[in-house]
């Protein structure tokens, strides 16, 4: 088990390193002059002074070969240093501790809302004994993930904000303003949630120990609840980590939806003005909490279910 | 009991008839199984339906409107949807309905392009590592790994980042996100026919590698691939819409339907119908394209 636990920490950290490598590549490599793309998005109305190109270049190390810089960087990566913003001028990981409470918030909540809504919706498909109600309920995942994330979250805002005036439209303010973002997440993520977890409950509805349980006399929802969920959630924890990285991508949508300040919003904008150090500071981190939760994952299961022996074979990242 | 007769009659005719005559038999066999499937099926129809719908608009618009859809009334902006404009109108006045419907083109355009660098790229790498072999699947596998532990959506960004703004470069940066899924199936496909006695026997008799490859291993492990290729399709829709809602899309005028929700954005509170629309129209492709896809993954092959 240490053997395993010791491979798949490495196995992390070197996907991560790699993941640094390939967007430090992407950014760098492919066509368009950064450093000249930086000059004019902190230019002053569109003059672009030679000097200030000069200065940029020696700031970022464009004046030395691709593999020295990449050194560099990555040297600098290592010590927890991303460089700097160029359009706030501020250090990139700053930049992302600031805005990173409000995401958090935000994704938990979604994440929440998802996965409680999600299995509810499994657990009454799977319970209900009506042909139709379950024809119903197990119809409206696929809706879920086909609907774009953004357009459900503008009809909740013309809904609740505009029609019923129930909840604020847009911005941070308090719990209030929580309400509509996280729904909005928690569509694609319940809808995911729900398809697995009925599938897997549906699998496990015809194992014998439930027929077993049946046979003695236990009522649907005490099948339901001690018996078939507790072994139906375990396969449906493999996909947290496929969840996790689809509640942070979503969150870059939903925040420029509401207009709430994060890590979303941060991403956007530095996008536009292709601020390079923080699209890749943000473009790691991204795939850090990726890269830790699927290990999370893969570490926690062996412990939640007995029946998995843990060959040290060497196998990456399932995501 | 008459069926079973027929049946009985049908085979033994079949048995009777000359090998020339046999493929027409079960062609004929095979379009009334392909009718009784869809009858069986009004969502899947419908889906289909839903899809020609979008390819007639995205090659030939004009069949479906008759409007312009760049140049408006300003006299009848923010009609609300009725008779005279199906998806009512917008700011400027224009035909909403004539927007999306040209629209259509634009967004095929990027999810085409965006499916197609998923599908050869992908397909491509996967057909080489599971073909190849050895330390080469090994090299090919981890690269694919790392594509995979970047989510999707800052992968693309990140090449959006770097290649700039514009409706192919954005279908490009969507098309490179999905690579890494279709190389993996591609690879575990051709690994399972790899294994199969046919292909054994092939070789066994002394077919190159080249034969092998393009008579017995391509043919039988693009399946899955195609069927990942329809839900990719929807998929990529959704993702082109949400780059071009984000604004690195289409330039402002073109009618693309993710631009046109993010431009039905500021007018929410009093023009519904600019955002709910189009945005219904996505929705409604992208869930047949999935029902496509599902009919094609299973239910179909299982009944062969």
């Amino acid at each position: 088990m240490r053997r395993y636990v010791v491979l798949r920490l490495l196995q992390a950290a070197m996907v991560l390193w790699a993941a640094y490598t390939l967007s430090f590549l992407i950014l760098d490599v492919l066509p368009g002059d950064p450093v000249s793309a930086m000059a004019v998005s902190s230019a002053d109305q569109g003059v672009v002074d030679p000097a200030r190109i000069e200065h940029l270049k020696s700031e970022y190390g464009y004046d030395k070969p691709l593999p020295l810089r990449y050194a560099g960087y990555l040297g600098a990566a290592l010590h927890g240093d991303f460089g700097d913003s160029v359009s706030t001028g501020r250090p990139v990981t700053s930049v992302i501790a600031d805005a990173l409470p409000q995401t958090v918030q935000l994704t938990g909540a979604g994440l929440l809302a998802g996965v409680a809504a999600g299995g509810g919706l499994a657990m009454a498909a799977t319970c209900t004994s009506a042909r139709w109600l379950r024809q119903l309920l197990l119809s409206l995942p696929p809706l879920g993930v086909s609907v774009p994330t953004f357009w459900a979250g503008l009809m909740l805002v013309e809904v609740f904000s505009f029609r019923a005036r129930l909840l604020p439209a847009f911005g941070n303010d308090g719990l209030r303003g929580l309400v509509l973002p996280a729904v909005t997440l928690a569509i694609p993520t319940g809808a995911i949630v729900a398809q697995v977890l009925s599938k897997s409950l549906l699998t496990v509805l015809d194992e014998p120990y439930v027929q077993t349980a049946r046979a003695k006399g236990a009522g649907r929802a005490r099948i339901h609840l001690r018996h078939a969920l507790r072994n139906a959630s375990l396969p449906a924890l493999t996909v947290i980590g496929l969840l996790v990285g689809q509640l942070i991508a979503n969150a870059v949508v939903v925040e420029t939806v509401f207009s709430r300040n994060g890590l979303g919003r941060v991403t956007a904008a530095a996008v536009a003005v292709q601020d390079l150090p923080l699209v890749q500071g943000v473009v790691v981190f991204a795939s850090l909490v990726f890269v830790l939760v699927n290990l999370i994952v893969d570490l926690v299961y062996p412990l939640l279910d007995p029946r998995i022996v843990v060959a040290g074979g060497r196998h990456w990242s399932s995501a | 009991m008459s069926s079973i007769l027929d049946k009985g009659v049908t085979a033994e005719a079949a048995l009777r008839t000359s090998d020339a005559a046999a493929p027409a038999v079960r062609r004929r066999d095979g379009g009334a199984r392909a009718v009784r499937f869809l009858l069986r099926r009004p969502g899947l129809v419908l889906s289909i339906l839903v899809i020609a719908a979008v390819v007639l608009a995205s090659f030939w618009p004009g069949l479906l409107t008759s409007r312009d859809p760049l140049t408006g009334v300003p006299a009848q902006s923010f009609r609300a949807p009725g008779g005279a404009h199906w998806f009512g109108t917008d700011e400027l006045g224009r035909d909403l309905y004539a927007r999306v419907v040209h629209g259509a083109a634009l967004s095929m355009k990027a999810t085409l392009i965006a499916v197609a660098v998923a599908f050869a790229a992908g397909g491509l790498l996967g057909l080489l590592a599971g073909f190849a072999g050895r330390w080469i699947d090994d090299v090919l596998m981890r690269f694919v790994d790392v594509l995979l532990s970047i989510p999707a959506l800052f992968l693309s960004l990140a090449l959006v980042t770097a290649l700039g703004y514009g409706t192919v470069k954005v279908a490009v940066a969507v098309g490179v996100a999905g690579v890494a899924t279709f190389a993996r199936v591609m690879r575990s496909e051709v690994l399972r026919v790899r294994q199969a006695v046919y292909v054994e026997a092939a070789r066994s008799c002394g077919t190159r590698w080249y034969g092998v490859l393009g008579r017995h291993v391509l043919p039988n492990a693009t399946g899955p691939v195609l069927v990942l290729a329809t839900l990719d399709f929807g998929t990529s829709v959704l993702a082109v819409s949400s780059l071009s809602f984000l604004g690195y899309g289409a330039a402002p005028p073109a009618p693309e339907w993710g631009t046109l929700i993010s431009d039905g954005r500021n007018y929410l509170a009093n023009a519904w119908w600019m955002t709910a629309l189009p945005g219904l129209t996505i929705a409604a492709t992208v869930l047949a394209t999935n029902r496509i896809a599902r009919a094609l993954d299973g239910e179909w092959a299982g009944r062969r």
